[in-house]
This record gives C-alpha cells, structure tokens and sequence, in this order.
C-alpha cells in the first residue's frame, strides 16, 4: 500500500510539449509511472516520447480518450490556475500542480473553488509525489529512494530530496514522499498527508519537513497529539532567516512575529515529535524511536 | 512590492475612494508651489517605504507655503530608518475629529482574503492588535464573489460608525477590495480613514503591497518600483530570475530550492559559520543563471568561502556544473570553494567540476563544516 499514488495510477500530463514537462514525462515513464496523455492546447494529434504518449487539446479529450485518473501540470504560472481549473472540471481525481510562482489571488479562487468539488489537488510549487518502486507523479529523482515504511510529508523541494537520500544511505525505505508545496496557498496540507499516513498500512513512522511562515506546523502538531499513533520525527528550515524577508518561496517568509521556526519546533516537540537540528540527522531519529 | 503613501492613494482614488487634494514633489520649490495652489494648512509627507515616518519627524504640518518649503527642504534631506527620502507629498491638512482602521489582507490559515476594521485607527493600530485584538473585527471574503454589501454594513455597526456615514464607508470599503483584487496585492490599507470636521470620510493615509508573481499582468504597476529598498546585489539578481537576500556573514551561499538554501544558511549556522546571503537559483538554473549568481556572491567584499550546495530534481547537475565553470573564467577569484552535487545528472556534473579546484563534499553536515573551515582561514 501507499498513498494516493500506486500502480493504478494513470497519468495526464499538462504542459506535456514544454521543456520541462517533456524532460520530465520522460523521467516518470522511465521510473514505471503509466503516462496515458498529454495535453497542450493547439497540439492535439501529436504524439511525444517516441509515439508512446498521445497529445490531446485539451483535458476533457484527453480524459474520454484514456480514463486518465490523475494529472500532473507542469504549464506557465500564467496559465496554471486554469490548467487546475480545467483538470478539476474534466474530472480528475488528484492534481499534482509543480508549477511555481502561481499569483496568491488564482490560487485563493482555485482553492475555495475546488472545496465544493469531489478533487484533491497536491500543489502548487511542489515536486509532486512519489511512491518508491511504483510510481512517480513528479520531478523527485527517482533513484533517491527505495521503497520502505517511512512516509514523508514536506514543504519543500530539494531540501526534502536531502532528506530521502539520507534515508537510502541508512537503508531505510519510503513508502510514499508527498511534497505539498511551498506556496501560502496550497492544496494540500500536512494535516491531510498525515491522516492518510495514519490510515496507511505500509507506513510506519513519518518524518515531517516544515518551514518558516504560517502556522501549519503548529496545526499539525495539534493533529498528530489527537490522531497519530505513527512516531514522527521532523525538521524545520529556516531558523537563522531574518524576518520580514521572502526566502524564495512565497510561504516562507516571518511575518510580524508569527511563523517562527522557534514556535513551530517549540509546538512539535511539545507532542513528543523528535524535531531534528539538521536534516540528516532524521534517519538517526527515527531509528531511536523505532 | 511596496507602493508609496502617494502611489497608494491614487490608486484608491481611481477606485472612488475619497484622499486629499495634493501632489508628490521632489524639490522643496515644487512643495512650496503646491501649497499655494491648495491654499491653507499642509502637511508635507516623506515618502520612503517604511513605517513610522511620522515618529521620525518626516511627516509635518505646514502653515503657509514658505514654511512647506523650508520643511520640505528638511524632509527632504532625510534619511529614514537607512532610506533617502527622495519625494514629499503635499497633501491639504484634514480635520481630524476620529481615526478609523480599514485594511484587506490575505488570511492565509482560511485561504480568504480578510477585512480588517477598528474604530481605533492611527499610529497605535499595530500596539491595538496585540493588546486588544477583539477591537479589530475582521470579516472573510469569499474570493469568487468578493465583499457583500452586508459585509460593509456589519463592519460599519460593528466599529460603532454613525448611520450617516453607513453608506459613502460602504463605497470606501467596496473601493478597497477592487483596489485589492484589481492590483493583485497582498494587503491594501487605509489608516487612518477619517471622519473630518466637516462630517465626511477621508482616507488620509493608504499603503499597498503588491504580488511580485502577479505584476507580469500588471505592467503600470511594476514600473512604480522602487529601488532604494533593495540593495544593488538583488536588484541584479532579479534580472536573472535569482532569489537573493544580501545578510551580514562572510559565507556565499548559492542553492537551488528555498527550503535547502534556507537550510543551507541554518546549518552553517549550526557549525559556528556566518551566511552572507540567501540565494535560490531556482528550478532549471542555465549555466547564465548560475554565473550571474556566481558574481554576485563575490560581489560582496566580506564573502571569504563560498558554499554550492545543489540538489539536482529540475536542475540538473552538469548544467549547474557547466555555469561554475563559466563563471570561472570570467571572474578570477582566490575565494574557496566548497561543493556538494547530487541528484540528476549529478555525476556528470562532477565530472565537469574535477579539474576546477575545488573542495568537495559528501552530504550537507560535512560541506557546511568544510565551507566554515576554509571561511576561518583554517
């Protein structure tokens, strides 16, 4: 088992033609994810990857062609919102959005628009998902990890590739690594993440990658004191970031004394969550608490 | 992006919100002029995009147009909190009978945006929210459909506004949230709005911050950036796509990814060292990219190691390698270099790098170590 993503996976991508999602179709198909479409408005009728993957104009084709069940979006932050607007009204089920730099005000519309819908979206400004020797929907090297009992939940991007690479080096294993994304407004959020984990047979123990901004940490805190059994051990980056300053992502920046790494390592280690000093010292954590 | 007082309120203005008559002027002679034209009381305002102007002396009332010069002339010569003061606005001086808070910002825990209001306006708005924050009622906004009518009215009863002025606040509040949606900013602000002795509504005060994602649509926007608040290293680093923060440290830093480049500094940290500056190359980094970071790293005199810590997902590894290499030949440097490459194309990318002299590392703990070594000349 594993979390939202496995071999039943069948996966459209939007942006399929542009450089990065080309680079990265590739990389999942490689990895054994079943790429069943690509969209790209303006391109329907071609075929990409060696005439393995057809291309459609647009999702609501492509999804009655392929009973495609899952979409990845790799368009222009420009014309992201309506890329998710689009899959959430074609009737996917997940959508993965890697897209960064998404304006705050689309996503507040797609957001509470996609509340009153049957759709989860993982995203935006995320590396998406992976589920070690099943499937990727993603730009997470897949030879970084190996499959295992461990569940990853993170905010960030490279600095969780980090963490998953620690983990292979210790011979630890995932069983699935979900990215939620760094931007203040995102689909899905750590408390989601973790309450599938918890249902989750495979996994055994979390390990929880937050930063700087907003107050979802705490939230999850909050959460695994009532409904996780699981152990957790966690990092927090940006603890020397001065405030006031955006770091790159949109979420991660101190606003007038919230959002602090102290306040959010301060709520965790409070529920008995090992809150490690650097990332790789995780693995090391969670085998002391196994 | 910040927007000025000045810039702010003409964009409320263009949304019926009712301001002062003034103008901004850069000379003290052009302050002068305008005081004459608008006739009676001023105030002469600097325009410098902190807070606490007021408190620093740079904002003052002038009673004829000889005394706006010889204040604007003051003001003007000003540094507030680090920043010049290079304009004053020349705004008609309002009567104050009460001072009213009104702002819209983006709640992020409800995914909504938020309107504020307190029958507490002024300079303490912010000593307000913390001591007594059940004076600020805050209202939701639902994103597709915007703020209600009712909305206004609630917010109104609820500050204890006088019915009479039910209706022009309603137009003020409505103005702010098309202010708000229309500009893509984060938070759009009137403080204070006032009630004036001649019983009218004024926004006297007005601050914009806007979405830096969102002025590719907003093209008349952008160009009212100001560059003062930004050090010349992140102005160059925009040019390039870069996310750079100049800090005081003597370790360069250069990363791809916000929460690893976040981590990097963090970790450095952690083993005694200083970061010199937050810098996120971002996904895809070109080899133009990381030379153009590369410079302005060493660009900053105090920087004595550099740390290149890349994790290849997006960015891939020789592409990262090939831009250092670049680099390298363009600019001569003695500084130190420590780097740690993993991920796609990682090897590759080593293997670009073996001839360059450089130390390399294995995971962060161990290239964070080496990076504050070499910093401390060891």
């Amino acid at each position: 088992m594993s979390i939202l993503i496995n071999k039943n996976t069948r996966l459209l991508v939007q942006g399929i033609t542009g450089n990065e999602g080309l680079f990265h179709t590739t990389q999942m198909k490689a990895y054994g994810t079943n790429v069943v479409a690509g969209v790209t408005p303006g391109k329907g009728g071609e075929w990409v990857l060696e005439g393995k993957v057809p291309v459609f104009d647009s999702v609501k084709f492509a999804v009655e062609a392929t009973g495609a069940n899952t979409s990845i979006i790799f368009v222009p932050a420009r014309f992201a919102s309506d890329a998710i607007f689009e899959a959430a009204d074609a009737g996917l089920e997940l959508i993965v959005c890697i897209t960064e730099g998404i304006p705050v005000q689309d996503m507040m519309r797609v957001r509470n628009y996609l509340d009153q819908k049957n759709v989860r979206l993982v995203g935006p400004n995320c590396p998406g998902l992976l589920t070690p020797g099943e499937s990727k929907v993603g730009i997470i090297p897949g030879d970084i990890a190996i499959p295992g009992n461990v569940g990853v939940v993170s905010r960030s991007g490279t600095l969780t590739y980090g963490v998953l690479y620690a983990l292979k080096l210790v011979g630890m294993g995932v069983s699935t690594c979900v990215g939620i994304g760094g931007d203040p407004i995102n689909g899905t959020n750590f408390i989601d993440v973790l309450g599938m984990f918890e249902e989750d047979p495979q996994t055994e123990m979390v390990v929880l990658i937050g930063e700087i901004g907003g107050s979802d940490e705490e939230r999850a805190a909050e959460f695994i004191a009532d409904h996780l059994t699981k152990p957790v051990a966690a990092f927090i980056a940006g603890q020397t970031a001065p405030p006031g300053k955006r770091m790159g992502h949109a979420g991660a920046i101190v606003e007038g004394g919230s959002g602090l790494a102290a306040d959010k390592i301060r709520a965790l280690e409070a529920v008995a969550v090992h809150v490690a000093q650097h990332p790789e010292q995780i693995p090391e954590l969670l085998m002391k608490r196994v | 992006m910040k927007l000025h007082e000045y810039q702010s309120k003409q964009l409320f203005s263009k949304y019926g919100i009712p301001i002062p008559r003034g103008r901004v002027a850069a000379t003290a002679q052009e302050a002068k002029q305008i005081a004459e034209e608008l006739g009676g009381r001023v105030v002469i305002k600097s325009q410098v995009l902190v807070g606490g102007r007021g408190k620093a002396g740079g904002i003052r009332l002038a009673k004829s147009p000889a005394e706006a010069e010889s204040l604007a002339t003051q003001i003007l010569r000003m540094d507030i909190k680090g920043l010049p003061v290079r304009k004053v606005l020349v705004d008609e001086a309002a009567n104050i009978n009460k001072e009213i808070y009104l702002g819209i910002t983006n709640d992020r825990s409800i995914r909504r945006p938020i309107i504020m209001a307190s029958s507490a306006g002024g300079v303490d708005i912010e000593e307000v929210a913390r001591v007594s924050p059940e004076k600020i009622i805050r209202e939701p906004i639902h994103p597709l459909l915007g703020l209600r009518d009712y909305q206004a009215r609630d917010i109104a009863v609820a500050i204890d506004l006088p019915r009479e002025h039910w209706k022009v606040f309603g137009q003020i509040a409505r103005g702010l949230w098309q202010a708000y949606q229309a500009s893509d900013a984060t938070l759009a602000e009137i403080n204070p709005l006032v009630i004036t002795g001649e019983n009218t509504l004024l926004a006297v005060d007005g601050k914009m911050v806007l979405d830096d994602n969102a002025l590719f649509r907003h093209p008349e926007l952008s160009e009212m950036r100001d560059l003062d608040v930004e050090a010349d290293s992140e102005i160059e680093a925009r040019k390039y796509g870069l996310s750079f923060i100049k800090l005081d440290g003597n370790i360069g830093c250069m990363v791809n990814g916000a929460g690893l480049a976040m981590t990097s500094m963090d970790i450095i940290k952690l083993f005694g060292g200083e970061p010199a500056n937050f810098l996120d190359i971002g996904g895809g980094a070109s080899a133009e990219k990381v030379s153009a970071a590369l410079r302005i790293i060493l660009s900053d005199p105090n920087v004595r190691a550099i740390l290149f810590n890349v994790f290849g997902g997006i960015t891939r590894g020789d592409e990262v390698a090939r831009g250092i290499l670049a680099a390298l030949q363009d600019i001569r440097t003695d500084v130190p270099m420590v780097i740690r490459l993993v991920g796609t194309n990682a090897e590759e990318g080593r293997r670009i790098l073996a001839d360059a002299n450089m130390i390399t590392a294995e995971t962060l703990a161990e290239a964070a170590q080496k990076a504050v070594a070499v910093a401390k000349g060891a």
